[in-house]
């Protein structure tokens, strides 16, 4: 029942775009990675020894009964969930590809409002991760360190003082730190800015990554800004640096709407509202074009210039037009061809729902 | 902007390597990337690219063409006594088998993490439970440099109750 819960339930905490910065900014996420001593990482480690890995930690979850985010979490075997069930997992970001397709005995342990996901058995016996909506990775940092010191308190971790906390791929080695940023960037982009963004965050050590497009591109102008260094840093100078850097995209962010809302706010609003025009009555839409109308509007309903819409509903669609869900929702496979149909069919109901009260009808 | 690797497709993953202690910017597609086999941090979420770490692990192991023989047969000794991985697995899937790898290839690693990281080690968080003394130290290295700070900012009784603790701590190390 809880597992339905999860799959089900369209919106992660994440989504719910009510964080700080969400205007640009849709998510913060901090992950830690660490193992358990005296069994050899899950590349090397025999079915049994896998299997001890979760016996270990779900033991260990037995005594956060009264934990305040622990307590009521789920541990979910890969192995119990079917092919759609894991993908709607991914999608969600509550796991990763890797746990969902390549591991043995991997499972997850997520929290009720699924802003915690545990996965056991990825790459490292523990990927701890806390995912919040808008720009707060010090937040998710602090939740993600109290649940490690939690579990180091009930396991024993591979640890040693000159390396740190060891993990199963050198750039993960020492703090096991990532954080992660999701920024929209749809000014920034229309303006061909990225170009020179881009190389200048390389340039101090960030990471910068496109998130959504099978292949080749980035879709709907999302990207991901992370730490590549794990080792010889303290975790706060981490997260300062990333939350400095992605403090300066914001700005330029910013600075670039609201140069185009100056020079050219005919072709915005015309741009916002064609694409919402189309998302609101298309009868067939691709993954592709559906991510950047959706950018588009996003953008209208952030700037101000399209009311009928909320934030939170942007963050969802993006999730829900997502191949995995989109099959779940119908409850059934689909093809590519099927999936454009549906996909429109879900965005047009979810935004007539918003847009008319009167359809929506719970307060009269 | 386009793929560095391929110039058709746009780039999508943006980040620098230490090669040679210089910092290389790499700018390439997905597609590119895959090939390459590139080891691209932060991949965790969207979808992950299997990465392989192989070039970058090599790069001092092969230094020229000639070298090769010899340091094959110095990298097939090094052996993790744990998990029975050897040093030139490891430099092909970049992956460590256990924590005792770290021991076993000691030598190697130093090199490799200044590569990656442009550190050596780890200045971190320690365990709670099981890093007792380590404990100790970090916090009594953090108090000295909020100590400096204090004395800087002529708060000078402040300063006083820090090295009160300092020396209490640096008791309780000894002891
Ligand atoms: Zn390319
Ligand atoms: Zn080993």
């Amino acid at each position: 029942m809880s597992l339905q819960r999860f799959i089900q339930h369209a919106l992660s905490e994440w989504m719910k775009g009510k964080g700080p910065q969400s205007d640009i900014v849709i998510s913060s996420r901090v992950r830690i990675a660490r193992n358990l001593s005296g069994l050899p990482f899950p590349m090397l480690a025999t079915s049994s020894q896998s299997a001890e890995v979760v016996r270990r930690v779900e033991k260990a979850l037995h005594q956060a009964k009264k934990h305040p985010v622990l307590g009521d979490a789920e541990l979910i075997r890969m192995d119990d969930l079917n092919e759609l069930q894991k993908r709607v997992l991914v999608e969600k970001h509550l796991i990763s590809p890797q746990l969902a397709e390549e591991s043995r005995h991997g499972a997850v342990i997520l929290s009720k409002n699924e802003a915690v996901s545990i996965m056991i058995n990825e790459e490292d016996h523990l990927r701890i991760q806390c995912l919040f909506p808008g720009f707060q990775p010090d937040d998710a940092w602090r939740l993600a360190d109290q649940l490690d010191d939690w579990f180091e308190e009930h396991l024993s971790y591979a640890f040693n003082e000159e390396c740190g906390f060891l993990t199963s791929c050198p750039t993960n080695v020492g703090t096991g730190i990532r954080a992660s940023v999701m920024v929209h960037l749809p000014a920034l982009a229309m303006t061909q800015q990225l170009n020179r963004l881009f190389p200048a965050i390389t340039q101090v050590g960030l990471a910068v990554r496109g998130i959504y497009g099978e292949g080749s591109e980035a879709l709907g102008n999302l990207y991901q800004v992370s730490n590549q260094v794990t080792l010889g840093q303290r975790e706060d100078e981490i997260i300062d640096k990333l939350q400095g850097v992605v403090m300066q995209m914001i700005e330029h962010e910013q600075n670039a709407r609201r140069r185009l809302r100056e020079t050219s706010p005919i072709q915005l609003e015309d741009r916002i509202h064609r694409s919402y025009g189309i998302l609101s009555h298309a009868r067939f839409i691709s993954t592709k074009e559906a991510m950047e109308r959706l950018s588009d509007v996003r953008l209208g309903v952030d700037m101000g210039l399209l009311n009928n819409v909320s934030a939170s509903v942007m963050n969802e669609l993006m999730v829900m037009t997502q191949p995995g869900f989109l099959q779940q929702f119908a409850g059934q496979r689909l093809d590519p061809e099927e999936r454009d149909i549906r996909r429109a069919v879900l965005i047009r109901e979810r935004l007539s729902t918003e847009g008319n009260p009167e359809e929506s009808g719970k307060t009269r | 902007m386009l793929c560095q690797e391929c110039g058709k497709r746009p780039a999508t993953l943006h980040y620098t390597k230490i090669i040679n202690g210089e910092k290389t910017e790499f700018h390439l597609c997905e597609v590119c990337a895959q090939e390459k086999g590139e080891q691209m941090p932060g991949a965790e979420g969207g979808f992950s690219i299997h990465h392989l770490l192989s070039g970058l692990l090599n790069f001092d192991s092969h230094p020229q063409a000639g070298g090769q023989e010899q340091t094959g047969v110095k990298q097939e000794t090094l052996r993790c006594p744990t998990c029975g991985l050897t040093y030139s697995q490891f430099s092909k899937i970049g992956r460590f088998g256990c924590s005792d790898c770290y021991q076993a290839f000691r030598e190697r690693l130093g090199p490799l993490f200044r590569r990656v990281h442009g550190h050596t080690a780890h200045r971190g968080k320690v365990p709670q439970r099981t890093g007792g003394q380590l404990k100790i130290q970090r916090e009594i290295e953090r108090l000295k440099s909020e100590l400096n700070q204090r004395v800087a900012n002529e708060e000078f009784e402040e300063a006083a109750r820090l090295r009160d603790r300092i020396r209490a701590l640096r008791e309780k190390l000894e002891s």
